[in-house]
């Protein structure tokens, strides 16, 4: 279970580009939600999932996983509890070493780095059928660079990494956003089908009205810093897009053209 | 010119080159360590300036007090690894951005090698102790197989180490620091530990060379870093242009020694053409920067807007032209 609790972030405080990008923030998911999160650009997103993962102190409020508060830990620290997807796809991988490396590196996560080798034959085999789900044609190129793949070959490797140890909550920010309409529909379909075989508890934010309807249990708009709509259930099954739009132009009070939020 | 070249004597640099290729293998660990910070950690590591020498004095005075040659070496690979402490503290820690961390211990330990040597040098005593790096041209052989032998070991341990779980992470760290935090590494401890790594590389080489010329100086690692890079980038232009795609890392590894053993080379090779030894660095300056440059330039050459413009005004006349014939 993951609580946010009234959470606030501001950047640059007392200069003049202070920005206010979290203001008295509060989700609570419980075991197995998945929750889409959507809303315009700069509408602090990417700021709450930073925020969970620890990229940076909160300047106040809570963030407990099952009941511990981790908002003092540091993000190397809290690790354990979280996996993370980001949008560019060379964020969630070292380019410069092999697929088998990598997954190494994330099977330690939450562990000692001792002085026993990184990489074990044995491991190599369980990567092998981890990569086999993916149907990617990974599981031949193990020890092939990881900066040798295309984007979409690079977020599903990070998605597996994400999610190999069975995070606490798992966090998505506009991960298939950088990929081609066919490639995203691929690394979605894989992440559904992931989050659903672990029972996740899973925050994925989307720019796409429709993927965010689509997908999940639950859904959470966020405008200027805040939750503008949480909606979870039968109400969010029933859920159109134009009910969104509408529901967007109310809290922006303005109209969503001439922003990034697409109807794709 | 005539007096000049017949001045040159073929003998002389016959008889200088396996003091060269001495001079490589030490220098190799050198570059062994610049090759830690500087490629896998990417970071531009200047305390080794410091270390090099550190490395020297700490050697000599042992031996002066009594210490066995052997014995010293581990003290000055300890230091080594206390200097790269500091850097990586002054840079975790304190948040001091990479290249300053490094000048700062560079130049405090300056200060702090003048005072571990009481002046600016100090002979090893040859009375007492026989060093086992030797540059006595009857023992130069058996210097020579045991610097390589050295160099042997410490690249195996380098494989070793960086194929661990601990030096994945580091060589993580260098490549992806935020993937690797997200994983759950450390990556300011891993820092410091490719920061002690390599400056214990290159202390030690320090103290091996202070044996192998007879005294440490102040000096002797002034312009080290330069050196260390320039014994990295020969290595892989050599190494691409030898192995090619099915280069693995022991081979980067050795062929950073083999580029340090080229550098000894033709740093003979140039004495030995009467160039005075002072104008070395200046030269040692420029092959870095033409080889640091080049791979800079060849992608310019394919991606410039200068370039595109050139080549569209081309195109352009051209067509201009065929329009003319057509007419
Ligand atoms: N590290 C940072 N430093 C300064 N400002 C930031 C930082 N991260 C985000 N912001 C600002 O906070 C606001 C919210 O950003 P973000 O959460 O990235 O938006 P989005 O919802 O599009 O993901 C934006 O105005 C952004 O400029
Ligand atoms: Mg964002």
């Amino acid at each position: 279970m993951l609580e946010i609790r009234n959470i606030c972030k501001t950047f640059n405080a007392g200069t003049i580009n202070e920005k206010v990008a979290l203001s008295n923030v509060s989700i609570t998911l419980n075991d197995g939600d998945f929750c889409t999160v959507i809303g315009g650009n700069g509408a602090g997103k990417s700021t709450i999932m930073n925020a969970v993962a620890g990229v940076w102190p909160i300047d106040s409020g809570m963030i407990l996983v099952d009941g511990t508060d981790v908002s003092g830990l540091s993000e190397y620290q809290r690790a354990p509890f979280f996996g993370r997807v980001f949008q560019d796809p060379r964020t969630g991988t070292a380019g410069d070493m092999q697929i088998d490396e990598n997954l190494a590196l994330a099977a330690r996560r939450g562990q000692r780095r001792t002085l026993r080798w990184g990489v074990t034959r044995k491991e190599q085999e369980k990567y092998k059928e981890y990569l086999k789900t993916l149907d990617l044609g990974l599981e031949d190129r193990l020890t092939a660079k990881v900066g040798l793949l295309s984007g979409g070959q690079r977020q599903a490797l990070t998605l597996i990494m994400a999610t190999m140890k069975k995070p606490k909550v798992l966090l998505l920010d506009e991960h298939t956003a950088a990929l081609d309409p066919k490639t995203a529909s691929k690394v979605l379909a894989a992440t559904d089908r992931i989050v659903e075989e672990n029972r996740l508890t899973t925050l994925m934010v989307t720019h796409n009205m429709r993927d965010a309807i689509q997908h999940g249990n639950r859904l959470i708009m966020m405008n200027e810093g805040k939750v503008a709509l949480d909606i979870s259930g039968e109400a969010k099954k029933k859920l159109t897009v134009e009910d969104l739009l509408h529901k967007f132009e109310e809290v922006t009070g303005g109209s969503f053209a001439n922003d990034r939020m697409l109807l794709s | 010119m005539a007096a000049y070249f017949s001045s040159l004597n073929p003998i002389a640099l016959w008889n200088a080159a396996p003091g060269g290729i001495a001079q490589g293998l030490i220098w190799g660990i050198m570059a062994l360590g610049v090759y830690t910070t500087f490629r896998v950690l990417n970071f531009a590591d200047m305390t080794v300036d410091g270390s090099f020498s550190l490395g020297g004095a700490v050697a000599v005075m042992l031996m002066l007090n009594g210490f066995n040659p052997s014995i010293v070496l581990f003290a000055s690979l300890g230091a080594g690894l206390l200097a790269g402490l500091i850097t990586g503290i002054l840079h975790t820690k304190l948040g001091i951005p990479d290249i300053l961390a490094g000048i700062l211990t560079q130049i405090s330990l300056y200060s702090i090698n003048l005072n571990i040597m009481g002046k600016a040098n100090q002979a090893v005593p040859i009375n007492s102790v026989r060093v086992f790096f030797t540059s006595n041209i009857r023992y130069l052989g058996q210097t020579l197989a045991l610097t390589l032998v050295v160099d042997v070991i410490i690249v195996s341990i380098i494989y070793w180490f960086l194929g661990t779980e601990l030096g994945s992470s580091i060589r993580a760290t260098g490549i992806n620091p935020d993937m690797s935090r997200a994983q759950g590494i450390d990556t300011n401890k891993m820092k410091i530990l490719a920061l002690m790594l390599g400056n214990g590389l290159v202390a030690l080489s320090g103290g091996i060379l202070s044996e192998y010329q007879g005294f440490a100086d102040v000096k002797m690692g002034q312009g080290s870093i330069v050196i260390g890079l320039a014994a990295v980038i020969i290595g892989e232009v050599l190494a691409e242009a030898l192995v090619g795609k099915r280069l693995n890392f022991v081979m980067r590894l050795s062929f950073t020694i083999i580029g340090a053993i080229i550098y000894y080379m033709v740093y003979v090779f140039v004495l030995w053409l009467k160039f005075p030894a002072d104008d070395m660095k200046l030269l040692t300056a420029i092959v870095v920067a033409a080889f640091l440059a080049v791979p800079y330039l060849k992608e310019k050459r394919v991606n410039s807007f200068s370039g595109l413009q050139k080549r569209n005004a081309r195109l352009q006349a051209e067509s201009l032209n065929n329009d003319k014939e057509a007419e």
